[in-house]
């Protein structure tokens, strides 16, 4: 399984690196390659040209300005994940990561990379999606703002123009007092998730405000549930507010079965997963309530 | 016998270097100007070849070579039936290069030797192919009704073989029978997947007219026979090589594969060395995978829970092609009464061509199949007769005092009818339950449920046979002037420590320490006799082989001590490496008596002057070598079992459902297990565990996902899923010793032993889990959530 | 071939477009000429003759490739040799002393018997060596162990000693 012939380009600057990608239809960046190596070893993924973007000046680091996590190009997942600012900040983060592929994919693996390949059951564009996260795109034609969820279209697919490299990818720092709460259902520890939910919700008088809700796995992309939000909104989240919120994802499922998972399963495991999120999130937003 | 390190937890001779990365694996093996190969392989089921045109490809820079069928002479023939067996109509084997049609994905239509494999993949995609599509039936039971799509147009309902054995009478049994329990039970496709894909290279000498061949595989004389055969070589001018080996699980025991005719064969045609590593894309399209049967069982009992009849009829998916004739359907078939009096066995056996990869045999080799089915059934005959499951199993298990215990009218494997030689099944059963907390467990399971939890304990029993025939060989020799100990056998090891095992089998005897012992085995220029490693049999048969020619080793260095120290050979015991007069500081080191041992005239060092004709100990009457004496201490000794000897075992297993999110988590596994003496027991613990651990993908992960249309949709590690160690519990081994009575070192084999109840624990553990929700049954493995989901939707819940 | 044949005429190399690639390997500078898409697994394996990082899988699942690439473990599979243009690569080959003698995670595998045919073991070693040189605290509870040692497949020991091999490793290491 070795890949195809391409042609290799490591340009140090961002413009080089948008005339490659502008140039040559069928170039793709190569920032971690964890996903795309894999696709080239099988074959899969035939790009005439690779642009190597590990050289490129500006790309890397983390920073968080005026409540805005700011993650670029060539931040590894590890380093993201283990970043103590961005521990503190939004720890959701961390939480999720732990469930991306295994550390040594996560070293070397990107978080941009892994919005651009925009796998419907990877747990980086479900974070995104979740928390309204922004990518900023860079061509030919300038720079864009792509919201989250306007950036994942379908299945592998993104908003993300040839020409365009995505340079950089926000994250909001958590509401003081917020709780937050990430899981998923796999087949093995590290798999991608057959259905994954991620919740972030602050409480006041006991009431719960700012719910989010998003889950992946269980469409050609992640999906805001944000009708099972508006449900949750304002209740105590008593055990029949759960229920109502769950029942208002009935349609959400629209993954096809395959040999491990059907839609009714899915449906199972998303309202569980809802169910036993919200819960958690709550517990962690009493304890950093206002006084 | 001395048991100073047989039966010690000693460290493994091979791990330094295996640990600092000095293994040396087929494609580690330095060729010079070496040519690599890639296959096309077929993307269809089943067709017709309407058009091959390699034009382009052979045109591509780089490529040295392209073959068909067309170009490989006298090659292009099927390739051998390994196992006969009269039970097989019209047996197929797959030819090394697809001829006119395909009947699997992955089956091999061209084979291309290019520069790197990066070129040899770039022409393979250039191979022009059209195909006249065929239809396909991937339904065990549909492929056999008239009129289904044929694999083979000249056999008839895809009948590969069809075999009934028959013990007792069952007729008579189910007659009388005051209960009859009936269930059908699947276990579905897997494979081994090694974590070194296949791999094979070889080397022409046109001066010496040598090939060489080195070979991932477990059975190094068995393929230099062939190649030697069909290359129509001496023998002597054929060497096969199998090196490091990165675990072989049956997948690499199946000779040929067509690269293993294929690339010698360019080896010789080209001038140059050739190699194929496979990878795991094609590991999964191309080589052996097992387990598909389904099974329906009958157990006919009397109210007391005595199963007194068992009648088994089963499908066994043999794929395209049977080059292992029947092997994994008798098995199962050998296996089915499990550790239980019945006395009263019907079994029968229909082998099925499907349009997939061949079958032959996957660790295990058809007993978890055997053991799915009729533990499954002793556990739904418990329910039904109202008995507790453990009850119900002691109150059939074969008693100590029973042995041997024969099962007229079934052959197992190697052609001999089935004895079960020794045993102690009711306790270890009780150990099984006490490791778990015994009645305790009932109280813990209750607590669980009030708190919303839902855990089950799953048992299953199982022997297994091991140690067959026909024989293997073991020759060592104390080298003169070092007196380094060498060891050689015939089998070959793929991981399960070999070289420490029969080092602890010789050191005792002659006295030194098992590093110090070399073992070398897997290279026919080292010995070659023999057959190969498979079913369990290395240390039975290999380990009697090697133990009686330590002893004869042994006698000789006493002997020759004896002379050396000139004192009586009663008096010489050996230790430290040195024959020492007992009760004295008098000795002589196995060097010296081995350097002595081998008259010299020309004297290379120092030590080497002590043997020269002249030196004080050298004889100065009579011929230097007496008659009937050979030079050096050596002796090559066989064994050959008279018949398999039955290892056994319990497994039970703590297991957690979540039904809301249908995961199973087993929270921990216990096997108790008997492979009688134990020569090393940290390396038996380690193939218990190996095993348990591929039993455990196989009973909540593993499953080859065929498509309708025959295409493999899962051929990758990223989606077939082999465990990772965040997928395996605790788990505890114990040990029971019963010694086998038919060889001298009183052992049984274990390699297999792991795998074989896993599936059944699990699936016994899951119903007792979700009993309180409603009747779940689980009868199929590997379990899924999706099939846990439609379980619970089916109850209501 | 019999002997009075004459061998064929056979390219040694293929034309693929080449690359320079400069690079650190087990602390030596090394600079080659290779194809620009060889994967580094084969580079190090075919192009230095480091044999010892083994290819299982070449999709980025078994970690038998683990190598350090720029001091943290990394699938060699996975990345391309000129993608490595300017790190430093460690492979297993330098993990024990000089003399030979077993770093303490390999001589703790050993008293585990945490390997048996010895194929994934290089990339377990580095694996478990890199996440060892981290700051990030170790979690060596039963499960910490195994979501440290998920990404590395094994298909002989069933895991359970490579689970004490690493405690036994932190052990000898002085870590808790």
């Amino acid at each position: 399984m070795k890949p195809p012939l391409f042609a290799y380009r490591a340009p140090t600057t961002l413009d080089e690196a948008i005339k490659f990608m502008a140039g040559n239809a069928d170039a793709m960046v190569l920032a971690g390659g964890q996903s795309l190596m894999p696709a080239m070893n099988f074959r899969l993924a035939n790009p005439s040209m690779l642009v190597d973007i590990q050289h490129v000046e500006g790309l890397t680091g983390i920073t968080i300005e005026s409540g805005r996590i700011v993650i670029k190009a060539m931040t590894r997942h590890r380093e993201l994940e283990l970043n103590a600012d961005v521990r503190r900040a939004n720890p959701l983060i961390a939480e999720t990561m732990a469930h991306v592929a295994h550390i040594p994919i996560r070293n070397r693996g990107t978080v941009v990379g892994s919005l651009c390949h925009a796998d419907p059951s990877a747990e980086m564009p479900l974070m995104f999606v979740l928390l309204d996260g922004m990518l900023v795109a860079k061509g030919s034609n300038g720079t864009r703002h792509i919201p989250a969820q306007q950036f994942f279209q379908s299945f592998l697919t993104t908003a993300r123009k040839q020409d365009e490299i995505v340079v950089e990818a926000h994250l909001p720092v958590l509401p003081s007092g917020a709780g937050w709460a990430f899981d998923e259902v796999t087949r093995r520890h590290g798999d991608y998730a057959l259905v994954g939910v991620g919740c972030v919700l602050e409480l006041e008088d006991g009431r719960a405000k700012g719910v989010r809700l998003a889950a992946c796995g269980i469409a050609d992309r992640p999906i805001r549930l944000g009708a099972a939000e508006s449900a949750l909104n304002g209740t105590t989240l008593a055990s029949g507010d759960l229920d109502a919120a769950v029942w208002t994802t009935a349609d959400a499922v629209t993954q096809t079965d395959d040999m491990n998972t059907s839609a009714s399963f899915r449906r199972r495991v998303l309202g569980t997963l809802i169910r036993r999120l919200v819960h958690t999130a709550a517990l962690r937003a009493q304890n950093r309530s206002r006084p | 016998m001395s048991t100073r390190t047989f039966g010690a937890r000693i460290e493994r001779n091979i791990d330094p270097k295996l640990l600092r990365g000095e293994g040396a694996f087929v494609d580690d093996i330095p060729l010079t100007n070496v040519l690599h190969v890639a296959f096309l392989r077929s993307p269809m089921a089943r067709a017709r070849i309407a058009k091959l045109d390699v034009t382009a490809a052979k045109n591509y820079p780089g490529v040295a070579a392209i073959y068909t069928c067309d170009d490989i002479g006298p090659l292009d023939m099927p390739m051998p039936l390994l196992i006969p067996h009269p039970s097989m109509k019209n047996p197929k084997t797959q030819g090394p290069l697809a001829r006119g049609d395909v009947h699997y994905v992955g089956q091999t239509i061209a084979m291309v030797v290019a520069v790197d494999r990066y070129t040899a993949e770039d022409a393979a995609a250039l191979i022009e192919v059209e195909f006249e599509p065929l239809p396909v039936e991937m339904d065990l039971e549909k492929a056999l009704q008239d009129g289904a799509p044929l694999v083979h147009p000249d056999v008839p309902n895809n009948l590969a073989a069809h075999f009934v054995q028959v013990s007792g009478d069952p007729d008579g049994a189910f007659a009388r029978a005051e209960h009859i329990t009936r269930i059908q039970i699947q276990v579905d496709r897997s494979t081994a997947a090694p974590m070194e894909c296949r791999a094979v290279a070889a080397r022409w000498d046109a001066v010496s007219g040598e090939l060489t061949v080195w070979d991932g595989t477990q059975a190094p004389i068995s393929v230099r026979g062939g190649l030697a055969s069909i290359f129509q070589l001496d023998e002597d001018k054929v060497r096969v090589i199998a090196p490091d080996v990165g675990g072989g699980f049956g997948q690499k025991v199946l000779l040929f594969y067509p690269d293993e005719l294929l690339v010698p064969m360019a080896a010789i045609q080209l001038g140059r060395p050739v190699k194929y590593i496979e990878d795991r894309r094609e590991n999964f399209i191309g080589s052996s995978q097992e387990r598909t049967q389904i099974h329906v069982i009958e157990l006919a009992a009397m109210r007391t829970g005595e199963v007194i009849g068992l009648r088994d009829s089963f499908l066994h998916d043999t794929g395209a092609f049977i080059p292992y004739g029947i092997a994994v359907a008798q098995v199962a078939s050998t296996s089915i009464a499990g550790p239980y009096r019945i006395p009263n066995i019907w079994v029968e056996f229909k082998a099925v061509y499907t349009p997939t990869v061949q079958v032959t045999p996957y660790r295990g080799c058809g007993r978890p199949q055997a053991c799915f089915a009729t533990e499954r059934a002793m556990d739904q005959l418990a329910e039904d007769l109202g008995i507790d499951r453990f009850e119900i199993r002691h109150r059939n298990f074969i008693g100590e005092s029973e042995f041997p215990y024969p099962r007229e009218g079934l052959l197992f494997a190697d052609g001999l009818k089935v004895t079960l030689d020794s045993g102690q099944y009711s306790k270890a059963l009780g150990m099984a339950i006490a490791s778990l907390g015994g009645s305790q467990f009932l109280a813990e399971q209750e607590k669980a449920r009030g708190e919303g939890k839902y855990l089950g304990l799953g048992l299953a029993c199982y022997v297994e046979g091991t140690g067959l025939g026909p024989y293997e060989g073991g020759h060592i020799r104390i080298h003169p002037i070092t007196g380094k100990v060498y060891v050689n056998t015939g089998l070959s090891t793929q991981g399960q420590g070999h070289d420490t095992v029969f080092a602890q089998i010789v050191a005792d005897q002659l006295g030194v320490s098992p590093e110090e012992v070399i073992v070398v085995e897997g290279d026919t220029k080292a010995f070659d006799w023999g057959v190969a490693t498979f079913a369990s049999r290395a240390a039975v048969v290999s380990g009697n082989a090697i133990h009686k020619a330590a002893i004869t080793v042994r006698r000789k260095v006493l002997e020759a001590a004896a002379n050396m120290l000139e004192i009586d050979i009663g008096q010489v015991e050996l230790h430290d490496s040195a024959a020492w007069i007992k009760g004295s500081n008098r000795f002589v080191p196995l060097a010296a008596i081995a350097t002595a041992s081998n008259p010299l005239r020309y004297a290379f060092n120092e030590a080497a002057q002590a043997a020269t004709q002249f030196a004080p100990a050298s004889k100065h009457d009579g011929p230097p070598l007496g008659e009937g004496q050979s030079p050096g201490i050596e002796a090559t000794e066989y064994y050959s079992p008279s018949q398999s000897t039955w290892a056994y075992g319990v497994h039970a297993a703590v297991v957690e459902v979540d039904p809301q999110l249908c995961t199973v988590k087993i929270r921990k596994y216990v096997c108790v297990h008997d492979c009688g003496n134990m020569i090393n027991p940290m390396i038996v613990e380690g193939q218990v565990m190996g095993g348990i651990a591929q039993g455990i993908g196989g009973a909540l992960y593993e499953h080859l996902d065929y498509q309708p249309d025959g295409n493999l949709s899962n051929a990758s590690l990223m989606d077939f899923l082999v465990p990772y160690a965040t997928e395996i519990p605790p788990v505890s081994v114990l040990h029971l010793e019963t010694p086998s009575p038919l060889n001298p070192l009183g052992v049984k084999g274990v390699g297999e032993a792991g795998c074989i109840a896993v599936g059944a624990v699990v699936a016994s553990g899951v119903e007792d889990a979700l009993r309180p929700l409603g009747p779940v049954k689980v009868r199929q493995v590997p379990l899924t959530p999706r099939m846990i989901s439609e379980a619970l939707e089916k109850i209501g819940h | 071939m019999r002997r009075a044949q004459i061998r064929p005429a056979i390219p040694e190399r293929s034309e693929d477009p080449r690359v320079e690639v400069a690079l650190t390997v087990n602390g030596q500078p090394v600079r080659r000429t290779v194809s620009v898409r060889m994967l580094l697994s084969d580079f190090l394996r075919h192009e230095l003759g480091l044999t010892g990082t083994h290819v299982g899988c070449e999709h980025g699942v078994c970690g038998c490739c683990t190598v350090h690439i720029g001091g943290k473990a990394g699938r060699s599979c996975l990345t391309l040799a000129v993608q490595a243009n300017g790190f430093e690569v460690r492979t297993i080959e330098d993990v024990a002393g000089e003399d030979g003698i077993l770093h303490p995670i390999q001589q703790a595998f050993k008293e585990c018997h945490a390997l048996q045919c010895g194929f994934c073991t290089p990339g377990m070693v580095m694996n478990i060596l890199s996440r060892f040189q981290e700051p990030e605290p170790l979690d060596l509870s039963e499960d910490g162990i195994r979501d440290m040692l998920s990404g590395n497949l094994c298909r002989c020991t069933g895991y359970i000693n490579i689970i004490a091999a690493v405690r036994r490793a932190a052990e000898l290491l002085g870590r808790e």
